[in-house]
């Protein structure tokens, strides 16, 4: 009745080009990169200055210098190059990445997002590169729950967690659909095998378009 | 004959004073100068505004430093991470001043700093908490924000080899906020896993030039 968390990274993974430069956030983001069909060249960027990022590396061949975002040791493709922080934000906020994938707490109608803070007086927020990667990348993709845990959408008309970006997702992929943000809001163009009309509406704040 | 190398910490870490604004490289652990972090500990300097993208983890270095209470404000982009128990702790007794900034904005406020640049406009943050309060102006029909350059007193950066005229070669991701905060600073204090001779690093490969570097220690590390 619903996709995986591996299942969500696949079927991000299918819609992404041969020939697009992507960054992968933390999360289930990450785990894109392990579904590119086999044979399609995309290129992975890490904002620490890993343009090329290659998967995880065996246990026997880790390098302690070569890290992803998320901290975790991964591996250069070859062709890959490094850069220092400043250039690997200048490819960020340039507009030369293609596509950013990352988690949300929650997404408007409107294409804003929230996804660095929970409250205005957060204990101690930590913004990252999440504010660059929504603003300068071509498109953003947001990959996450359709609700929360205790079931409140996350798919709604306005925002109440402090905003990452303005007016800047263009898809979602939840664990029920994927949903295009258009003029007219959210667009519904899949849905996970068994999931209904009914079923998304109700677990959606926003209203809903069906192609 | 130029020589930018020192043979003590207490040479490298001369001139350093209360209230200086210290640049410190690194993202997490990878590149980070923990030795020239713990020459700064060494020092006794106090009232330190700390440029770094983590507030450091359990209680050596950046932690242990903060922990002293030498650190009065902290301009970083992800304090909270895991083991950053000291910082979160200062935080929340209000005994730490935190800016949060966008890692690319930290970035790119450096770049600027390093090449004399006063200010610039940026989208990131635009509508958001983080630029609250900060002048906005439409440029090209985008909100952009403005964002003032960021220069230290210092800078403490790891780099993979040196030279005596203090160019450097990076390892890898360890490159990250060093070749940046290595423009920006006063006084560019370099950590070198290799010393090389003058002329036995490829023109094409030197990513930071020694024009941007004043001292250089030797700190042979771990190998990989």
């Amino acid at each position: 009745m619903s996709w995986t968390r591996p299942q969500m990274a696949a079927r991000v993974a299918v819609d992404i080009p041969e020939g697009w430069y992507v960054n992968l956030g933390i999360g289930i983001p990450t785990q894109v990169a392990d579904h590119v069909p086999e044979g399609r060249e995309v290129i992975f960027h890490s904002e620490n200055g890993v343009l090329g990022m290659g998967p995880a590396p065996a246990a026997d061949a880790i390098d302690p210098w070569l890290i992803n975002a998320g901290k975790q040791h991964v591996t250069l493709r070859a062709g890959g190059a490094y850069v220092h922080h400043a250039d690997s934000f200048a490819m960020i906020r340039g507009g030369h990445l293609d596509l950013c994938v990352l988690g949300a707490f929650e997404v408007a109608e409107n294409g804003d997002v929230a996804n660095w803070a929970t409250s205005e007086n957060d204990t101690a927020p930590a913004v990252g590169g999440a504010m660059d990667l929504a603003a300068g990348a071509k498109r953003l993709w947001v990959v996450m729950e359709h609700t929360t845990k205790d079931g409140t959408p996350k798919l709604v008309k306005c925002c109440t967690y402090p905003l990452t970006a303005l007016a800047c997702v263009k898809r979602v992929y939840t664990n029920l659909a994927v949903l295009d943000v258009t003029e007219n809001g959210f667009t519904v163009v899949d849905m996970a095998p068994g999931v209904t009309r009914e079923m998304l509406v109700a677990q959606t704040e926003a209203a809903l378009v069906f192609a | 004959m130029i020589d930018k190398r020192v043979r003590s910490m207490a040479e490298a870490m001369a001139g350093i004073k209360d209230g200086d604004t210290v640049l410190l490289g690194g993202f997490g652990s990878v590149g980070q100068p923990d030795a020239l972090l713990d020459g700064l500990i060494e020092t006794g300097a106090r009232d330190l505004v700390v440029v770094a993208n983590n507030a450091g983890s359990g209680h050596v270095g950046l932690a242990r430093l903060m922990e002293l209470r030498r650190v009065r404000r902290i301009i970083c982009s992800f304090p909270r991470s895991q083991g950053s128990v000291v910082f979160e702790a200062l935080y929340r007794a209000g005994e730490i001043e935190l800016e949060i900034v966008p890692q690319g904005t930290m970035a790119e406020r450096m770049r600027a700093a390093g090449a004399g640049v006063g200010a610039f406009y940026t989208p990131t943050a635009v509508g958001t908490q983080l630029a609250r309060g900060k002048e906005t102006r439409e440029i090209n029909g985008r909100m952009m924000v403005l964002e003032y350059a960021l220069p230290g007193d210092v800078a403490l950066v790891e780099a993979w080899q040196a030279d005596r005229w203090g160019n450097l070669t990076y390892n890898k991701s360890g490159r990250n906020f060093n070749a940046v905060m290595a423009t920006a600073a006063r006084t560019t204090i370099v950590q070198a896993h290799h010393i090389v001779e003058l002329g036995a690093l490829d023109p094409e490969a030197i990513a930071t030039p020694g024009i941007f570097v004043d001292r250089v220690l030797h700190v042979p590390g771990v190998e990989a």
